[in-house]
């Protein structure tokens, strides 16, 4: 019985997620008293497969092919299944990247398993494995238990397991070659692109006003603008604004937005769903407001005001103003 | 064309969650419910992709018999017809079964492109529509923001992390899972809803279907998340709240 992580990289370049669920299989590794073993698919990752070489694990795949050079569902789904039936793990990891949602369940149900996906945290209760995910965009957690045969197939979200974890040591690099054919691979990737420059850098802002869909209309978007210019802060946005295009989407907080970590974050109106969490819960200091007093920002807010954010908001600038004089 | 989105009802934003007395969902006697939202949006998408190339749009819905709802207000947006999978207790499927349920039900449709949302609002699990895909043999592709019919042939617009996207070429048939905000909602007009009456909506049931439940994975206990972090709740009016704010974020955090 053994543990994989398969990890993640980019032309060359890991994933930041990479090294928390390898931190994740470790962890796992260890409480289960089995050995962990990870992999990574590319055209070439030597270079990669090296640098794992230096981690605590029994085996380090490094599972390249030709076709497996750009990602496709169809080369990464065939190339892992192979390496599984081949390494025969009990649990398989992965970081529950934009990828890994594109792959991963095509992979276990080929498998004829299902994917835990989005796991927040774990714990081995009388020697069985114990996954906890996340209900209702937050609101509710759940623990889920594998049913059936293994493996078993689960993705960490973002920031649950910490990278500086990751215990380091010593493993050899096998080359794993998997079979693969041109004519199975159905889709065909083009390029990657960026919509625009980005005219704001929200990254390199000290105060940011953030507005979500608390605020209503398109018409209510000065109520925060003001609270912004009397901060001297940003204005950003949670995404179902920018997807109203009632801010643009240059100002879109999260994980398909930009991530930031300004010393003041203050979120208006915004439940907290995981999607906007990861891109603002390393903020110095968060402060929320909210009519919901059970709404998941308050789970990594500093300051709560739970209430009317037309009638808190204004109240909120009022003595912004007095205080800066 | 012939598309099929596939829509789930889930409990509505608003919804006071309370955990049941199994512990193992949630009282579902104090939810109302809507339409899952990234669904609402690949309807939108089918529909649009309708009037654009001509051919039907069909919606397929799991889900207990309060679903008809939902399914009415996607017959008056202007969806064709509808296939129900009318199951009570469809929480004893796990995402698989599921799925295999869904492409039973699409067995004799052969729908030139399947369009589900991303993710549910309720169970979050990302998964469905790949797993659909893989269940009927169909290529896929996630978290689409455009789709360009070409001939035999779709390209797509996928999104990716940290503002990056990417173009996917694709044959048809195909599956999608459509990210929020790809297009602009549009409300049932009183036409819409007048005709949506008279549209065929065809009930199945697992039993029909010859879909058996299956339960790889296991819920054993629903339950508010644990607070990690202290919140200090600054109580009072309006006005004392905001003073209070102000106080702790020049005294304590030291920002203003």
């Amino acid at each position: 019985m053994s543990i994989l992580a398969i990890l993640e990289q980019r032309a060359g370049a890991w994933h930041r997620m990479s090294w928390e669920t390898l931190a994740a299989a470790q962890q796992l590794g260890a409480e289960l008293g089995q050995p962990v073993s990870a992999a990574v698919a590319g055209g070439d990752v030597a270079g990669l497969a090296g640098e794992l070489a230096a981690k605590q694990l029994e085996h380090v795949y490094a599972v390249e092919h030709g076709l497996l050079q750009d990602y496709t569902a169809d080369g990464y789904a065939a190339a892992l299944q192979q390496l599984i039936a081949a390494a025969k793990p009990q649990i398989v990891l992965f970081p529950h990247t934009y990828q890994v949602r594109d792959f991963a369940p095509k992979l276990a149900t080929a498998l004829g398993r299902v994917l835990v996906s989005d796991v927040v945290a774990h714990r081995v209760e009388g020697g069985e494995l114990v996954l906890v995910r996340q209900l209702f965009q937050g609101k509710m957690n759940v623990d889920v238990r594998f049913a059936g045969e293994a493996p078993w197939l689960a993705s960490a979200q973002a920031g649950a397991y910490r990278a500086d974890k990751v215990v380091t040591g010593s493993a050899s690099v096998e080359k794993f070659a998997p079979e693969l054919s041109a004519a199975a691979i159905r889709t065909k990737p083009l390029e990657l692109f960026r919509e625009s420059q980005r005219a704001v850098d929200l990254t390199a802002a000290e105060i940011i006003v953030s507005v979500g869909r608390g605020i209503k209309e398109a018409e209510n978007i000065p109520v925060v603008q003001k609270l912004a210019e009397a901060l001297g802060a940003e204005l950003a946005a949670s995404r179902p604004i920018c997807d109203n295009g009632w801010l643009p989407m240059e100002r879109q907080v999260g994980s398909s937005g930009q991530t930031v970590s300004p010393k003041l974050y203050l979120a208006v109106g915004i439940s907290g769903a995981i999607q906007h969490l990861v891109g603002m819960k390393g903020s110095k200091t968060i402060v929320a407001i909210n009519k919901d007093p059970e709404a998941p920002i308050f789970e990594v807010a500093d300051y709560g005001i739970v209430g009317d954010l037309f009638q808190i908001v204004p109240a909120l600038v009022e003595e912004i103003k007095k205080a800066k004089g | 064309m012939k598309i099929v989105v596939c829509l789930k009802q889930v409990p509505s934003r608003d919804s006071v969650l309370r955990v049941d007395a199994s512990r193992a969902w949630v009282q579902e006697a104090d939810l109302s419910y809507e339409i899952n939202e990234p669904d609402a949006y690949a309807l939108e998408e089918g529909l649009q992709l309708k009037e654009k190339h001509g051919g039907e749009v069909v919606v397929l819905c799991a889900g207990p018999a309060r679903a008809a709802q939902t399914i009415r207000e996607a017959l008056a947006k202007g969806a064709d017809r509808a296939l129900h999978i009318e199951e009570e207790n469809l929480g004893a499927f796990d995402p698989l079964s599921l799925a295999r349920l869904m492409a039973a039900a699409l067995a004799a449709e052969k729908p030139d492109l399947v369009l589900t949302g991303l993710q549910s609002d309720d169970l979050g699990y990302g998964q469905t529509g790949v797993i659909l895909a893989e269940v009927l043999g169909l290529p896929h592709a996630t978290i689409i923001m455009q789709v360009e019919k070409q001939d035999g042939t779709i390209r797509v617009k996928r999104e990716l992390e940290d503002g990056w996207f990417q173009h996917v070429e694709m044959p048809l048939p195909a599956l999608l899972t459509i990210q929020s905000g790809i297009n602009k909602l549009r409300y049932a007009t009183l036409m819409g809803i007048k005709k949506a009456k008279t549209k065929e909506v065809k009930r199945l049931t697992a039993a029909e279907l010859a879909v058996k439940p299956e339960a790889s994975i296991r819920f054993t206990r629903v339950y508010l998340p644990e607070k990690t972090k202290k919140t200090q709740i600054l109580e009072g009016s309006p006005k004392e709240a905001a003073a209070k704010l102000v106080e702790k974020l020049k005294f304590e955090a030291r920002i203003l």
